[in-house]
């Protein structure tokens, strides 16, 4: 590996951060096929915006692939089988916050995929379709942003009236502690990904996209940089290690220094942002006819024995991922869905794996439970990590004592829960639990007031 | 002698200016208040509970002062001061006040440490708003009380407080004013204003989980697993128990009291603050 | 698994830093004063400094405990770390019954009337000190000179009158008011690095520079504060003592000689820097630290008492609100 890749300047957003460890204790571990559960359970919500409405039935078969639910409105994704087998039930099940969501539980019966889909190892650069086609055959085959947010991807690509994109941005930082689904799939889909990027290129109607890594993956850089030499208009970009280098308004202003404007998206700063997985899962979707219902998820943690890079089929329980790890380790006590930053903590290991599950990461007893909370001491670290440049301990005292306008006018509303102020209070506040509660009060409150 | 005449001259002919322009401001910037408004914010309790929904004792006075203007007071009420304080009121507008029933919150829970034990560990700052955001809760109903105390915090009366025993809010019938900053506190609407009952009797499903009893039971032993028992034992005339989304509800004005609701029910969940009846003997 | 899961919000990671540890930091960033106090005026400055610990801590632990009857938090450290600071402001000849009741103004009236850690607008140590020279101006304002004991072993007041003076700055104030020229006075006065070492008379803690400048780089090394206020502070009070000094150098005192006399480095290390007690961003701390340097500068030129260093920096806690309510950070977004 050169030397050359880490001579290049690295670019970083300008307003706090903070440097936790890394702990990319998978970063080498190729990505695995993950076993076959004997049956999976799929949530009609696997996507922002309304869930999906289902089309099977009790006792109907379904095969790989197949269609299972429909998008019900513009801002909403289609959800296809992940495993070959027999719809068991369709009722309410729990859902990783315990509240009952409907879901499809499928018994699994063999492996057999749609005929429709290529299931080649070939390369295929041309498409031959336009910006709209592609646009419907990503709609079709039910892509979402598999960054973790899980918007549906074409309503990206359908820009609102008056609005242009100049560039398409491909978020390639993963700078989550713990996680590298989207640095293993670098490495070993480099060509499929670069494919992807074109795609979306072609859909945006755009000539230049920018690959946005952060300087540990330095292997991933390099490669990609290689590579992409051969598609004219996508270039690397290296960035450096801070989190959340990845948050979508960061990354914005660290690759072409325009900030979005508060409150809104970033189409109004002229971009399009979405996740290298993403741009994988469109190649697969446009060039191979597959649609989503699988990805590459992290099984990791300190104490979990053999931790790695699974390829999994959506709907997996995720206690049959950890039986291929080693099983749960013993003094297991947090299960979380996703980063140590933002990620969700799990009821138990009998929640399903869905299509916004980048990794499952076990934290034993020792690491799970937050110190006693003392009082603020104005020490100013908050202020300073924040990404947005808002007062965390501030918007915390007004959310306890629920003050709405002054909320609104703090920019609550601002605020992308990335976790830098608790992370960082040495009283152990909990900043981010508050904040959260403002920002879902204050939100209610703007759309109540909008109603009039 | 001579070092004190200036100084007293001097004070003295302040203290006079003062005076005068005092006066003479009084009388040029004073507020005309309705003199009503303070007579009346007097017989009001002072608590500033807002149970009223005005800010504060002031604000009521105010509304009544307007009212007795329109002849109307009939959508005002006062629930810590009760009937006495707006039979007091209305009388010195010289008008009658509505008579209302006393009511009392009442929670409609009964999830407690032992009936709903905790499956989960919950970890974060002591606030049920909190802990409503995130999850069910740690019994994994999330329907039912997380006894965290935000209906305690809320209660300027004091009339609140979470039992170590059962892990639930405990409303203190004597302090209680029903005021209704706890029905707001509360994330899940478990807090109700119901009737207080002649002799204080009152009956009420501690329940608001509309899940299939199957999966309600999972969670709670004492959830409703709306079964209907209750409604075929409410005398016809009364009618006052109704089921809806596995749920039932005794509306506290229809229902007389008489108990035979509470001993049918299988898990407990219809609870009073007086003992069943006896079973008649089949004769 | 053998116990039951844990359900939170994110972030499910967390700094290793606590309050503790960052009051910690701050009472080892004293100790190098404290050792050169005990080597200038004996073990009693040892004594003092810890009898001042012992009331500060003893004082907030008996409040919490039988007064509020909750837990007690004196193993955050803060009111060690006030204690400290309040000894530092003292001569170390004061009577040890002045030392309580100076801790109960610090601790009881200053800090835990208005809630605690965290919620006191005014720095504690500086209160206490403020309320002492108030209401003991006589053995608040008679300092031992240096080396004036006989012996490390010389810790009970006897044999102290002989031996106090004056500081620095009660000299030269003394001799503006007489209208005699500085260059006369210079002569007897400790020369540069003498002050900066610390054989001249004062507090405890302020008379050597140079252990006070010592825990300051600690601190700024372990990331508990920035440069920037110690830097601001002490650049605002040589602007304005500069301006003067070159206006008139045979009245007016020259910058290093300010910098390095009385409480002026102490203050602006420790005393300004105090976190509770100072802006949360870095753009305010730089207004509070300038405008309190100048400020002190001000009341040494123009005020009637020759110190101004703690009035200054109690003067400006209470803008720190406005401060904070006015000086935001920047928005991302915004612009």
């Amino acid at each position: 590996m050169s030397t050359d890749i880490l001579h290049r300047t690295q670019y970083t957003f300008s307003i706090g951060g903070i440097h936790p460890r890394a702990n990319k204790l998978t970063a080498g571990s190729p990505i695995r096929k993950a076993k076959l559960p004997p049956n999976v359970t799929i949530f009609l919500s696997q996507h922002l915006g309304a869930p999906a409405v289902c089309l099977v039935e009790k006792g109907q078969k379904v095969k790989t692939g197949t269609l299972i639910a429909k998008p019900q409105s513009f801002i909403s994704a289609g959800i296809h089988s992940s495993v070959s087998g027999v719809v068991e039930k369709i009722e309410a099940m729990y859902d990783p916050c315990g509240y009952k969501r409907p879901a499809v539980i499928i018994r699994v019966e063999g492996d057999e995929w749609e005929e429709s889909i290529d299931r080649s190892p070939d390369l295929i650069w041309k498409t031959g379709m336009s910006g709209p086609e592609l646009v419907s055959r990503i709609s079709d085959s039910g892509v979402v942003g598999l960054g973790g947010a899980c918007f549906p991807t074409n309503v990206k690509y359908i820009l609102p009236k008056g609005k242009t994109a100049d560039t398409l941005i491909i978020n390639g930082v993963e700078c989550e502690p713990y996680l590298t689904s989207d640095h293993r799939l670098m490495l070993e889909k480099a060509d499929e990904i670069l494919i992807g990027i074109e795609i979306l290129k072609t859909a945006l109607s755009v000539r230049s996209a920018v690959i946005g890594i952060e300087a540990n993956k330095p292997d991933a850089a390099e490669l990609l940089s290689i590579k992409a030499a051969d598609y004219p208009g996508t270039e690397v970009k290296l960035l450096k290690v801070q989190y959340p280098q990845g948050a979508e308004k960061q990354l914005i202003q660290a690759l072409v220094q325009r900030e979005v404007p508060s409150g809104k998206l970033p189409i109004d700063a002229g971009c399009v942002v979405d996740n290298i997985g993403t741009a994988f899962a469109v190649y697969e979707a446009v060039q191979k006819n597959k649609p989503l219902f699988e990805r590459v998820v992290t099984v990791t943690g300190p104490n979990v024995a053999a931790p790695g890079n699974f390829l999994v089929r959506i709907g997996t329980p995720v206690r049959s991922i950890l039986e291929e790890c080693g099983g749960i380790p013993d003094n297991t006590a947090k299960i979380i869905n996703g980063g140590p930053m933002m990620g969700k903590t799990l009821v138990n290991t009998e929640v399903p794996v869905t299509k916004g599950t980048s990794g499952i990461l076990l934290l034993p007893e020792e690491s799970a439970c937050r110190k006693t909370e003392q009082n603020c001491i104005r020490c100013g670290r908050c202020v300073n990590v924040c990404p947005m440049g808002l007062t965390p301990f501030h918007l915390d005292v007004l959310s306890r004592h629920t003050r709405i306008d002054e909320l609104e006018t703090g920019g609550v509303l601002d605020c992308i829960e990335c976790g830098n102020c608790s992370y960082v209070c040495p009283s152990s506040r909990s900043l981010l639990d508050y904040i959260r509660l403002g920002k879902m009060k204050t939100a209610h409150a703007v759309r109540e007031r909008n109603k009039k | 002698m001579n070092v004190l005449v200036s100084p007293v001259i001097l004070l003295g002919a302040i203290g006079a200016v003062s005076a005068v322009l005092l006066s003479i401001t009084a009388r040029f910037f004073k507020v005309h208040e309705d003199p009503r408004i303070d007579s009346i914010a007097e017989m009001l309790p002072g608590a500033n509970c807002g149970g009223c929904g005005y800010p504060g004792c002031r604000g009521l006075a105010e509304a009544l002062a307007k009212g007795a203007d329109k002849k109307d007071i009939s959508a005002l009420k006062c629930p810590p001061g009760g009937n006495d304080t707006m039979n007091k009121i209305a009388a010195y507008l010289g008008m009658t006040a509505a008579q209302t029933e006393p009511t009392i919150a009442v929670l409609r829970c009964y999830g407690t440490l032992s009936a709903a034990p905790s499956k989960y560990r919950f970890d974060g700052p002591k606030s049920c708003a909190v802990e409503n955001m995130l999850f069910s809760g740690e019994s994994g109903c999330g329907y039912g009380c997380v006894g965290n105390g935000d209906c305690a915090a809320a209660c300027t009366f004091g009339a609140i407080t979470l039992s170590p025993v059962t892990g639930l809010p405990e409303v203190d019938p004597l302090k209680c004013t029903s005021c209704g900053k706890c029905v707001t506190a509360c994330p899940r609407n478990l807090f109700e204003i119901r009737t207080r009952g002649k002799k204080d009797r009152r009956v009420w499903i501690s329940c608001r989980n509309t899940e299939k009893g199957g999966f309600a039971r999972k969670n709670c032993a004492s959830a409703c697993i709306g079964c209907g028992a209750c409604v075929k034992a409410c005398p016809e005339q009364f009618s006052a128990i109704t089921m809806q989304n596995n749920l039932a509800y005794i509306d506290s004005i229809k229902c007389k009291r008489c108990g035979k609701c509470i001993s049918v029910c299988p898990t407990h969940a219809v609870k009073a603050t007086f003992e069943p009846p006896k079973k008649e003997e089949n004769l | 698994m053998n116990q039951k899961t844990v359900i939170s919000l994110s972030p499910h990671i967390k700094d290793s830093d606590t309050t503790e540890k960052i009051m910690r930091r701050v009472a080892i960033a004293l100790l190098p004063a404290l050792i050169m106090s005990v080597y200038f005026f004996g073990l009693r400055a040892l004594f003092v400094s810890a009898w001042a610990v012992i009331c500060c801590a003893g004082t907030e632990l008996c409040i919490q405990k039988l007064l509020f009857k909750r837990a007690s938090s004196v193993h955050d450290f803060s009111a060690i770390v006030t204690g400290m600071l309040l000894a530092f402001n003292l001569p170390s000849n004061i009577p040890l019954w002045q030392v309580a009741v100076g801790s109960l103004a610090a601790i009881g009236a200053a800090k835990m009337t208005f809630g605690g850690l965290g919620k006191n607008p005014f720095n504690p140590a500086l209160i206490g000190r403020a309320f002492m020279l108030a209401s003991f101006p006589a053995d608040m304002t008679c300092w031992p000179l240096p080396h004036a004991v006989d012996g490390l072993l010389n810790f009970t007041r006897s044999g102290f009158d002989a031996e106090t003076g004056p500081t620095v700055l009660a000299l030269i104030k003394e001799n503006v008011k007489n209208g005699a020229a500085l260059d006369t006075l210079r002569s007897t006065l400790p020369g540069y690095k003498n002050l900066f070492l610390g054989f001249t008379g004062g507090s405890l803690g302020e008379v050597s520079g140079a252990a006070v400048l010592i825990g300051c780089a600690y601190l700024i090394f372990r990331k508990v504060i920035t440069w920037h206020i110690p830097f601001f502070y002490l650049a605002g009070l040589s602007a304005l003592t500069g301006l003067f000094w070159i206006s008139n150098p045979q009245i007016y005192a020259d910058p290093l000689l300010h910098i390095l006399s009385g409480g002026a480095l102490l203050g602006a290390c420790f005393m300004a820097t105090d976190m509770v007690t100072s802006p949360v961003t870095v753009k305010g701390q730089i207004i509070f630290a300038a405008a309190g340097g100048i400020l002190c500068g001000a009341i040494r030129i123009f005020g009637s008492y020759p110190e101004g260093c703690s009035y200054s920096i109690l003067i400006l806690n209470a803008f720190v609100p406005l401060i904070d309510k006015f000086v935001t950070p920047v928005r991302y977004g915004k612009n």
